[in-house]
């Protein structure tokens, strides 16, 4: 069924009688070409891209939960393209590009939201800073702008704009960056992936792999064994836990980040704002909340929930950076499990095992990602070779010195 | 999370930085062994869901490293030792 403006009128005048589930509930075949391991963000777009763009069948997603119910529906929304180095900003340009067709591409409303994102500055270096990796965007075709003090203020007038420690003096633009509904991006590319004819499998949890002489034959599952050409995994946070089943050992550890959402309030703060310097980022829903986060908790931890400490630090630089706040109550906190790589970039590359496909290591920026981490492991995993703006996410890195550290914090996880 | 200092008593996790896995403190011979064991050492993780050894020191307290078994499931602490007592017992001088 195509979703239209028009569909709903006739809808809303006949009952609401004719909307139909939204995707199948297949059971498992016995054998697929593509396995994709994983039914998130990643995972359902990698399906959507294979059948869609590169014309490949009998294509199924595994999921251990139900679709969405992981990172891509505990995220806080924000897609940019505002990375420095080389082997990230066109890859993530070619994101945002996608997001801004997406919602024609698969006929659902995502309402994607480019309200701009704007990353605040404080000192002389920081300014020299954000202007190199300002023009480092906009040589990659991305958009980007500086904005002085009194442009801030305009924006936001409401924010401590004299504070004694992080006095605001101007900051990076990106316009086109924003928000997106990201619950609506897994249903979105679900819907697209199923009328394709993926069987989207949930309840179904990869618990081992079949390798014969180096090659993958196919996943045991919690719902039995399900033969495959190829396997492509895409579980974020259980990263290592899938791996391990092919004898990997990552260059990834587990760690959770948590999300805050406040009550409703009028409308204030339009756009995405960060506060790097402060470990704060904040934006507001259309139902008013505001959402924001802030640090990673900063051990390793499956948990899906943090500690009172982050909580803390997070409402205390949401009270440096707008003491406007200090009334509003804090209506929700949760938690995700994010692999956090050794250089705070992610991988999408073969592995040893012939047939096997890897995905992963998204820290807490891989929502913005989503489209293009789907068109380029759909890619990989249909051609065998890597699409032209993921060349750099490659395992053998570390190995050979290619890091792509934005952050240059070297090998430590929990700094990126 | 409270974490039991051996020395110290129960203190704050708040008080300790976190370093990671235990392995780290297993450093190979840069002269002997070779550039893979180093890539592993320097970068690859079990990263295990359940118990997990590794390392906090103690920056807002007596300045020691320690190594805690947590279990990255629950967050539960189930053993707390002196980094340098499980050196010594793997046989290293400090
Ligand atoms: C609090 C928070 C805020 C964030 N904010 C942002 C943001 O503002 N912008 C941004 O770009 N990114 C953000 N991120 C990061 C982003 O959400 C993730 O990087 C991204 O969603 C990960 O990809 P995914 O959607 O495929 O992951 P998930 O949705 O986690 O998908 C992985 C799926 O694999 C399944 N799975 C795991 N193990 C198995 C198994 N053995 N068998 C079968 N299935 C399995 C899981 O159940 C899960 O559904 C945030 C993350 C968190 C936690």
């Amino acid at each position: 069924m195509r979703y239209s403006g028009f569909r709903v009128i006739a809808e809303a005048l006949t009952g609401h009688k004719g909307w139909k589930p939204v995707w199948r509930d297949p059971a498992p075949q016995a054998e697929y070409d593509y396995i994709i391991v994983g039914g998130g963000g990643h995972g359902l777009a990698t399906a959507y891209y294979l059948a869609k763009e590169f014309k490949q069948a009998r294509i199924a997603v595994l999921e251990k939960g139900y679709l969405g119910g992981g990172n891509v529906g505990r995220n806080t929304t924000i897609i940019r393209s505002n990375y420095l180095l080389e082997g990230n900003e066109p890859f993530y340009e070619f994101s945002l590009k996608l997001w801004e067709g997406l919602e024609q591409d698969f006929n659902y409303n995502a309402m994607v939201s480019q309200r701009g994102i704007i990353n605040l500055i404080h000192t002389d270096a920081q300014r020299d800073a954000f202007t190199r990796r300002g023009n480092g965007m906009i040589l990659n075709g991305a958009d980007a702008e500086m904005l002085n003090r009194d442009q801030v203020r305009a924006l936001y007038p409401f924010l401590n704009f004299d504070n004694a420690r992080f006095p605001i003096k101007g900051a990076l633009m990106q316009r086109r960056g924003g928000t997106v509904r990201h619950d609506a991006v897994a249903w979105g590319y679900a819907r697209g992936a199923d009328m394709r004819g993926v069987d989207l499998i949930q309840n179904c949890e990869v618990t081992g792999m079949r390798i014969e002489n180096g090659r993958i034959r196919g996943v045991e599952t919690s719902r039995g064994f399900i033969g495959a050409k190829k396997v492509g995994v895409a579980v974020a946070g259980s990263s290592s836990k899938v791996m391990a089943h092919a004898g990997m050992r990552l260059p990834i550890e587990s760690h959770v980040l948590q999300a805050f959402v406040s009550e409703g309030l009028k409308p204030f703060i339009n756009g995405v704002m960060t506060f790097g310097a402060g470990h704060f980022y904040v934006s507001q829903s259309d139902k008013g909340g505001l959402v924001f986060g802030g640090d990673i908790d900063g051990y390793n931890s499956y948990a899906q929930r943090g500690n009172l400490p982050v909580i803390e630090d997070v409402a205390e630089g949401g009270m440096a950076l707008m003491p406007a706040i200090g009334r509003a109550r804090l209506l929700r906190t949760w938690g995700g499990i994010m692999d956090m790589s050794m250089d705070g970039s992610p991988i999408i590359d073969k592995t040893h095992v012939e047939g096997l496909y890897f995905n992963g290591g998204w820290c807490y920026g891989g929502f913005k990602a989503t489209p293009a981490s789907g068109w380029c492991f759909a890619h990989l995993l249909a051609k065998d070779e890597p699409h032209k703006t993921a060349t750099a996410y490659r395992f053998d890195r570390f190995l050979k010195g290619l890091m792509i550290d934005e952050k240059g914090q070297g090998a430590q996880p929990n700094l990126h | 999370m409270i974490i039991n200092h051996p020395i110290l008593g129960p203190r704050d996790a708040q008080e300790f930085v976190y370093l990671g896995d235990a392995n780290l403190m297993g450093r190979p011979d840069g002269m002997t062994a070779g550039i893979e064991a180093f890539h592993d050492y320097l970068y690859n993780r079990d990263n295990p869901a359940g118990a997990h050894r590794e390392l906090w020191y103690h920056e807002q307290g007596d300045r020691s490293w320690l190594v805690v078994t947590r279990n990255t499931v629950t967050h539960e602490i189930l053993k707390v030792e002196m980094a340098r007592d499980v050196a010594r017992a793997g046989g290293r001088s400090k």
